[in-house]
């Protein structure tokens, strides 16, 4: 490797040296506060070197990792994703019983783990960062080992991953087995036509396993259960970072191959698409409990990101990382205000939680509602633009049938979305509001990340020209 | 520059509501008073400058104008305009925002911040839908009005509040997200036809469109303007909304939020797709008369005085929707007259309703009867508006009603036949509201109190408002007159001209592009 390898990984080196050094500091018996505030910075190194490497893209690290503007894109999504989990962590798990320190090691690999996916061009270093991804989840959702709802999140997140492991290492399998080899670039098919049976099954087999990944329909099932038994700042981080990842690296992979132009694949995922975006919001309708409206409405997400996604044209690819920077802002304050809800012994997860919260909390209410607002697509919020942009990207390829789904099965998502917003504004409004003594500190510094990113879904939602034009830039 | 004046002082005068509201209950209200009048004589100053202009240089249409770049990567500008259509609009938006403030004064006391917030945020969006010449950013507006709406419904509204806030949010929603695909569809035929990606009115009125995609596009404008209107199969929301909503809420939904479905219809449908609104206009005039005689007679048979006003509603708008497709120009002045003079006699209608319901709990018309000896005054402005809602010549609706059907007669004779029927029907329900609430038995309610000063102030203006236009429409008339001519004169030169759309390899595009940037390494 040469000296501008390590420079163009330096946010990937950065990450895994975190680790290490987190793990050397809990060895030294330092208190929960300060390996927080050691993570928080070195997160916030690994974030700022992102802007440090940006002189040298693209950058090609051998075979494997391809350091290019969308890339690096997503994997500052990833890393900001990290950092917002982290400062909220502290509030969060102060109060439990188990010792947290151990919790900012796995949260640095599977930082690591979704970066890694999103730079990826090669089948190994994509298992391999999925691998690392998954397996320090598998501990994170069953973290908190006193509650069972935890465990069987746990258990379920690790029987069904490791199965779509198996789906996915098996079609890489096969199209090596067509191929012979296993770079993206080199897999090109010479024609469509004489595209071979094998290839094709090891195509459907991967999007099997990256299916899972997503949560797509149908393979959806385990979100519901896993959202709600991880805890809060775990569910925030799987519904973002982990997510974002996956999908990175399967958008790469298409343009790599072309797959665009198989029409059978792209029909499958066009039907996987609306039909993540019918039954996700359908199946959040019923739910009351706000983790698990979340999880739904996330499967709904990703058919939307999907919709982008199968027109496969220039703008799919902006519109995609648009989406996300919104998706990402907009969960993680949702995700936030459940954090800071949550009490000692169970996190803050039934609507009735949230009753007259406005009342009570008017800062945690309003960022909860821009993030509703901003799920549901309304004007003035990230949701919105990202939702017009989707929409653009579909009609202008014609994909009307998509389009009309999208829009008609986000009427459905407004149902519950302003569902948890009512409930907020309902209730007595003479109700005293509380004071929360304990960690002031930490507190305050949650609140003022969840202020940001507020600001964040309402800047996208009002000028996102500058975020556009960005995106223009670093999408090749 | 005054266009964005205006949305900005009820953006400003809502935020600082909320803020002050956090202090003192009784602040807001003065703060969205002095907003609403502000707003009011804004526009009623510019209103008697341009008065004079409009009527020397009929020719120019468009009175002001302010453009500034937005999202200029799709195009996408802030670009408010008005006409004299849109200027009347404004004017009674701002009208219909003092009167909202001032019902909403006892009514409301509870969060009032929050309130008068939502309030003034949807005149704010009210304002923007009558001004913007960017789809993009009507589309904006159109949305920034509901949410609001929908708070104010939910939050202070009757019993039944909750499910009447959702059925009108899912139902505007809807249609204003068809809309959405159909305002991206003709984006992308402009683009792909003259290679220039804008959401401009003025460049997108340019575009040749295949006649049966234009029919699609159009009806997705229709459908959202149609429930809005409403026109009758998508009328449903309305009741409910108009009925659990606060005095203030029916009052802005039935003044100015309908009135936006007909300023979309005026607006874009008719100018964007002249050939396709003309395919479609018998069957909305069908639909029109449908909605008249339909509301008539459901109005006629509710117990529930809100609801009533409601129906009635529907069976106005179905003139206002027989008007618009009627494409003539007696029609059009009289669906302006319609527009405006509706706003103020439902509006009234409703005030009342709010306040015979803060006297006697109850909007239950069976429990109300002998108000009249109660209230001698309220009996004689309720009576006033009673034969305002009926038509009498010497009021308001009289002449956009009469305007209407003599242009509808040109359109279709027997039509316009069935609907001068509903007139009928609006006699009977209107001379049932007075007689069911101010005649008849009185029951032992206690002592019940005549109108405040306040109340006078508010009935007064709206009845000398309701007969002003009745005696001399002329003004409203003569300031919409340039706009109207323009949208006939589109209709006699209708285009019809059939474009090629071809659609563009954009896939093939990205993956070269990649492909390229990598192997070369």
């Amino acid at each position: 490797m040469s000296e501008n390898d390590f420079f163009a990984l330096a946010p990937l080196l950065l990450l895994s040296g975190s680790a290490v050094l987190i793990m050397l500091l809990i060895v030294a018996k330092l208190s929960h506060r300060i390996i927080q505030i050691s993570s928080l910075f070195l997160f916030f190194i690994s974030f700022l070197s992102l802007f440090y490497i940006q002189k040298i893209l693209p950058y090609n690290v051998g075979t494997l990792l391809v350091v290019d503007g969308f890339g690096v894109f997503i994997v500052g999504l990833v890393i900001f994703s990290g950092l917002v989990v982290n400062i909220l962590s502290y509030i969060y798990f102060e109060e439990k019983e188990e010792g947290p320190r151990e919790y900012y090691v796995l949260l640095f690999l599977c930082t690591l783990g979704a970066s890694v996916l999103a730079l990826s061009q090669h089948f190994v270093s994509l298992f391999l960062g999925l691998e690392i991804l998954t397996v320090g989840l598998y501990a994170l959702i069953a973290y908190l080992r006193g509650r069972n709802h935890s465990i069987e999140a746990g258990i379920k997140y690790l029987v069904l991953a490791a199965f779509s492991s198996a789906f996915l290492l098996f079609g890489m399998a096969l199209i090596y087995l067509e191929t012979g080899t296993m770079v993206f670039l080199q897999m090109i098919p010479e024609s469509t036509k004489s595209l071979s049976p094998l290839f094709y099954a090891g195509l459907g087999m991967m999007l099997v396993g990256v299916g899972f990944k997503l949560a797509v329909v149908p393979f959806h099932m385990w979100t519901a259960d896993v959202y709600q038994g991880a805890p809060a700042p775990v569910t925030a981080f799987i519904a973002t970072a982990s997510k974002g990842g996956v999908l990175a690296v399967l958008f790469r992979f298409f343009i790599a191959i072309d797959g665009f132009k198989f029409s059978s694949v792209m029909f499958v995922l066009a039907c996987i698409a609306a039909a993540s975006m019918i039954f996700g919001n359908l199946l959040a309708l019923r739910q009351r409990n706000l983790k698990r409206i979340l999880a739904y409405s996330s499967v709904a997400h990703m058919g939307y990101l999907l919709v982008a996604f199968v027109p496969g044209s220039l703008m799919s690819l902006q519109a995609v990382c648009f989406y996300l920077f919104a998706y990402f802002a907009t969960t993680l304050a949702a995700f936030g205000v459940v954090i800071l809800m949550s009490g000692k012994n169970d996190d803050a997860e039934d609507i009735d939680e949230y009753r007259a919260l406005f009342w009570r909390h008017p800062g945690q209410a309003c960022m909860l509602s821009f993030a509703m607002l901003s799920l549901a697509g309304i004007p003035l919020t990230a949701g919105f633009t990202g939702k017009f942009y989707i929409l653009a990207t579909a009609v202008q390829s014609g994909y009307w049938p998509l389009a009309v789904i999208l829009a008609l099965s986000s009427v459905i998502g407004l149902f519950y979305y302003l569902r948890v917003i009512t409930a907020m504004f309902a209730g007595n409004s003479n109700s005293v509001p509380e004071v929360k003594e304990k960690h002031v500190f930490f507190f305050r510094a949650g609140m003022l990340a969840l202020s940001v990113l507020a600001a964040m879904i309402i800047w996208l939602g009002i000028y996102p020209e500058d975020v556009i034009s960005f995106i223009r830039l670093i999408a090749f | 520059m005054i266009l964005v004046w205006l949305i900005g002082i009820f953006m400003g005068g809502g935020t600082a509501a909320l803020i002050l509201g956090q202090w003192n209950k009784s602040i807001p209200r003065w703060v969205a008073l002095a907003t609403a009048l502000a707003g009011f004589l804004l526009v009623a100053i510019f209103w008697t400058n341009q008065y004079q202009m409009i009527n020397t240089h009929p020719s120019s249409v468009w009175l002001v104008d302010f453009k500034r770049d937005w999202i200029s990567s799709f195009g996408i500008s802030f670009h408010l305009s008005i006409d004299g259509l849109s200027l009347l609009l404004l004017v009674l938006t701002c009208f219909l925002g003092i009167l909202a403030v001032l019902c909403s004064w006892k009514e409301i006391t509870e969060r009032t911040g929050f309130y008068y917030f939502n309030l003034l945020w949807i005149l704010a969006g009210v304002s923007g839908v009558f001004m913007a010449m960017d789809l993009f950013l009507f589309y904006f507006f159109w949305e920034v009005m509901l949410i609001p709406m929908y708070f104010l419904i939910g939050i202070w509204g009757s019993e039944n509040r909750v499910y009447a806030a959702y059925k009108f949010f899912i139902f505007t929603q809807a249609s204003g997200l068809l809309m959405f695909l159909a305002i991206l569809g003709l984006y992308f035929i402009h683009g792909q036809n003259t290679g220039m990606y804008t959401f401009n009115y003025f460049e997108l009125m340019e575009t040749v469109i295949p006649s049966e995609t234009g029919l699609w596009l159009m009806l997705g404008f229709m459908v959202a303007f149609a429930v809005k209107l409403p026109v009758f199969p998508f009328h449903t929301w309305l009741p409910d909304a108009h009925s659990e909503a606060p005095t203030a809420g029916s009052l802005i939904l039935a003044g100015l939020l309908l009135k936006t479905g007909a300023y979309g219809m005026l607006r874009f449908v008719i100018p964007l797709f002249p050939a396709a609104a003309e395919q479609m206009a018998l069957p909305a005039m069908i639909l029109g008369v449908a909605g008249i005689v339909y509301g008539a007679v459901l109005a006629y048979s509710q117990t529930d005085l809100k609801r009533l006003v409601a129906f009635t509603s529907v069976s106005h708008m179905g003139f206002v929707l027989m008007g618009i497709f009627s494409f003539n120009e007696l029609a059009f002045q009289g669906v302006v007259m319609q527009l405006v003079t509706h706003a103020i006699s439902t509006g009234a209608l409703f005030i009342m309703a709010g306040m015979i319901k803060e006297r006697l709990h109850t909007r239950d018309m069976n429990q109300m009867g002998g108000l009249w000896s109660r209230m001698p005054k309220m009996g004689a402005v309720g009576l006033l508006f009673a034969m305002a809602s009926l038509g009498l010549p010497g009021l308001g609706n009289f002449i956009a009603e009469f305007l209407i059907l003599l242009g509808a007669f040109k359109a279709s004779v027997w039509i316009t036949t069935v609907a001068a029927l509903g007139l009928v029907f609006s006699a009977a329900y209107s001379l049932r509201i007075v007689q069911k609430i101010f005649w008849g038995p009185q029951d032992g309610y206690g002592h019940i109190r005549d109108f405040s000063l306040r109340e006078i102030l508010v009935m007064t203006t709206l009845t000398l408002s309701i007969i002003g236009l009745g005696l001399y429409p002329q003004p409203v008339i003569d300031t919409a007159a340039p706009a109207i001519n323009k949208l006939v004169l589109l209709l006699e030169t209708d285009k019809t001209q059939v474009g090629k759309v071809t659609k563009p390899d954009t896939q093939q595009y990205l993956v070269k592009k990649y492909q390229e940037s990598y192997v070369r390494k």
